[in-house]
């Protein structure tokens, strides 16, 4: 995925923001990688994810990623973000687990909720995952700037056996370096990316030129209004009566469970264009396109300690 | 538009700082206003920021409110350690460590500093330099925070009063001098984070203040290496964190010896040492994913090749070999300490520096710091919560170690409780604030 490319500075003897931020992703990599047994990416081929997956591979090539993938599919995801998710496990050669939330609805240990998101649904298949697989470290692509919860978040945070955050029991991260001590059955959730910003994501998208899925540049695509969102057509129950669909130029800027995860309309149909129009958006990206975020004032926070990314 | 934009981007460094002060210095007021004035707080948490303050009954937008912390804290009133925020301007990015005032102001402290290549201490200018500022400028002297900027925040509320000001910077300055500081790591800045006087704006109303404004100020401290605890101005220090062998017909005997660059630079042909066993030998190679590099400092992360077939498993320290650190099974050392657990003579831990856990015994507490003071007192019984004390540990597996005055990557460790796993205690080799306190007397 790396194109032959020198960090910026060299010979400066400062680093760009981007290549610090660059070798702080790697660094934690490495230290999982030579202190857990059985690491794993959290990979839904979102953006995040995928640059999380980028820089696994550069940390440890000329070798390979030495730990798989997960993927927890709500079964609304867009068909071309699993294709893409596809597409680069196998270019990898990564493993990947997926663990299916309608396999839950199916035999009734999971119930379709009334607004028919299923993001908080993901929580269970998440943690059985983890257990089934004895996984000891799960990356995640979660960055601080999202959100008030995750502005406090570790970048190595311990959850409990019930897979629970304890805001109160994170342990004080010190220089560069971190402590992943966790008892059986414990598991620690790595965050790499979480001093990135949203307009880091995609110049460092930019600058190491990685492929994204194709839903993150603007396209036509029938839409429906609902709660100042433009929701996709799709079979999360949409539209709905009193909808309309409307095809109209968007993209995403997130790219989460169908039914709450909302477009905005853009013409950015490049790398350039996108990152200008990052740039003078006035709305967080969480804010502008999760309806589940807007659930409540701590609904990040409610979510994180029951398990949640 | 765009593109000049992104020619800007590719040349933007990156400085990491945090801030202190007590608990109504408007410190949440500041960073708030700091996030406000750079555009980086978007419509939405502006909305929902003017939505609270009307229902709170107030006329202007509580800034700090941009700031507010879980739900969890607000409901039992406690502060949860650091959060993290993030803002930039065209040629800088910032990451703001904003530790919290009054409660475990140690731990907070030191967890923010840790990293930090500038603190801004916060003082409200109607009480000037308190005895919570001489601590926190005393934790933040023991870290080696190269640079502090004194905010003198509420001038409004002083009328500007030039006179009451000079007399706060005097006062800091003497602290600041007899904690070791060099006066041109020292910034004295007198400003309104409520109004916005001398924050992002120069105020009208200190005509007689000639210095920057706090964000100018930010914006042109010089940044080292990847900035922070990153100096590259010291010998070279790389801790193993990985082995990276690829196993494929081609590269069949490849082993690359992976790592963040702890302190100073290599280059290809340079002379170092694997450490504790103390092989000396060549880099070959410096590279990352990208290729080969001719040189590489303090931050990057990187792979280094060695001309000779040694063992240099994680946890091993390649350092410069003229220039290498003492290795050793004693240290004498500074420990601030985080936890409730109080710390006891004769306790048996764990020791992580660099990329090596080892098992450490505690021998004699030698003494303990009064930060509000500066002076130590003699043999205490025990460490409490946020204590900062003296110790000498024995340590199963010698470890190089540099004293933490010269490096603080190499001259800092963590130790942790083996039953809870939990993180105990900052430490620091040597002791950073020896000659200071000396300075001052010791009780």
């Amino acid at each position: 995925m790396a194109r032959e490319r020198k960090p910026s500075s060299w010979p400066r003897q400062v680093l760009t923001a981007l290549d610090t931020l660059e070798s702080e992703a790697i660094h934690v990599f490495r230290e999982v990688a030579g202190e857990f047994d059985r690491p794993v990416i959290l990979f839904s081929g979102g953006k995040d994810s995928t640059l999380l997956v980028h820089l696994a591979v550069k940390a440890f090539a000329p070798a390979p990623v030495p730990f798989g993938l997960l993927h927890v599919d709500t079964g609304h995801n867009y068909p071309e973000v699993i294709e893409f998710r596809d597409r680069i496990a196998a270019q990898l050669n990564l493993r990947l687990e997926v663990a299916r939330v309608e396999d839950y609805l199916a035999d009734g240990r999971l119930v379709e909720r009334a607004d028919g998101t299923r993001n908080p649904l993901q929580t269970q298949p998440l943690l059985d995952a983890i257990a089934e697989h004895r996984f000891d470290a799960v990356f995640g692509g979660g960055r601080r700037d999202e959100e008030r919860a995750r502005a406090k978040e570790r970048i190595m945070s311990l959850r409990d056996t019930f897979g629970r955050w304890d805001p109160r029991k994170q342990r004080p991260e010190l220089w560069n370096l971190y402590n992943g001590r966790h008892a059986p059955g414990e598991h620690v959730r790595v965050f790499p990316i979480s001093n990135w910003t949203e307009l880091d994501v995609w110049r460092y998208i930019q600058r190491e030129d990685i492929d994204l899925p194709s839903i993150y540049y603007a396209h036509e695509r029938p839409v429906f209004r609902r709660d100042g969102m433009w929701l996709a057509e799709g079979p999360w129950g949409g539209p709905r009566a009193g909808e309309t669909l409307e095809t109209r130029s968007v993209r995403y800027r997130t790219v989460g469970d169908g039914s709450c995860t909302g477009a905005v309309e853009s013409t950015a149909s490049t790398l350039d264009e996108v990152i200008a129009e990052v740039t003078a958006s006035r709305l967080t990206e969480r804010g502008a396109t999760r309806a589940d975020d807007r659930l409540s004032e701590a609904a990040m926070e409610d979510r994180k300690k029951e398990g949640y990314f | 538009m765009e593109s000049e934009l992104l020619v800007e981007s590719q040349h933007r460094d990156l400085l990491r700082f945090a801030t202190a002060g007590s608990v109504d210095d408007g410190k949440s007021t500041l960073v708030g206003r700091l996030l406000y004035d750079t555009k980086s707080v978007l419509a939405d948490q502006i909305e929902a920021v003017e939505r609270a303050s009307v229902d709170k009954g107030m006329s202007t937008p509580d800034l700090s409110l941009l700031v507010d912390g879980l739900r969890a804290e607000r409901e039992q009133g406690i502060t949860i350690d650091v959060a993290y925020r993030y803002f930039g301007t065209p040629t800088r990015e910032f990451v703001l460590a904003d530790t919290p005032g009054h409660v475990q102001y140690t731990r907070n402290t030191v967890t923010g500093a840790s990293t930090a290549e500038l603190a801004v201490l916060l003082v409200d200018a109607r009480n000037g330099v308190v005895a919570q500022t001489r601590r926190h400028a005393a934790v933040l002297s023991l870290l080696r925070v190269p640079r502090l900027v004194l905010a003198i925040n509420k001038i409004d509320l002083i009328d500007y009063d030039e006179a009451k000001i000079r007399d706060i910077e005097r006062e800091f300055t003497e602290l600041t001098r007899s904690l070791g500081f060099e006066a041109p790591s020292i910034q004295v800045i007198p400003l309104s984070a409520l109004v916005g006087d001398n924050v992002a704006g120069r105020s009208e109303r200190t005509p007689w203040y000639a210095g920057p404004t706090l964000l100018e100020h930010l914006e042109s401290v010089p940044v080292e290496g990847a900035g922070g605890h990153f100096a590259t101005d010291a010998p070279f220090r790389l801790p193993v964190q990985y082995v990276i062998r690829p196993r494929t017909d081609e590269l069949h005997d490849y082993r690359g010896y992976a790592g963040q660059i702890a302190a100073g630079t290599v280059r290809a042909g340079d002379e170092v040492v694997v450490l504790p066993e103390g092989h000396r030998t060549t880099v070959s190679e410096v590279r990352t994913a990208d290729g080969p590099l001719d040189a590489a400092g303090a931050g990057l992360s990187v792979t280094v090749l060695l001309a000779d077939d040694i063992d240099a498993p994680r946890g091993a320290l390649i350092a410069a070999a003229a220039d290498a650190p003492e290795v050793t099974s004693e240290i004498d050392a500074t420990l601030c300490w985080l936890a409730e657990k109080p710390l006891v003579p004769g306790a048996r831990l764990l020791l992580k520096h660099g990329t090596r856990t080892t098992q450490v015994v505690v021998g004699a507490l030698t003494s303990r710091l009064d930060t509000e003071a500066v002076s130590y007192t003699e043999a205490p019984e025990q460490l409490g919560i946020n204590d900062i004390g003296r110790v000498s540990l024995r340590v199963a597996d010698p470890l190089p170690v540099d004293p933490y005055a010269r490096i603080r990557t190499t001259g800092g460790f963590v130790l942790i409780d083996p039953p809870t796993g939990n993180t105990l205690a900052a430490g620091l080799v040597g002791d950073p604030l020896g000659s200071v306190a000396a300075g001052v007397g010791s009780s």
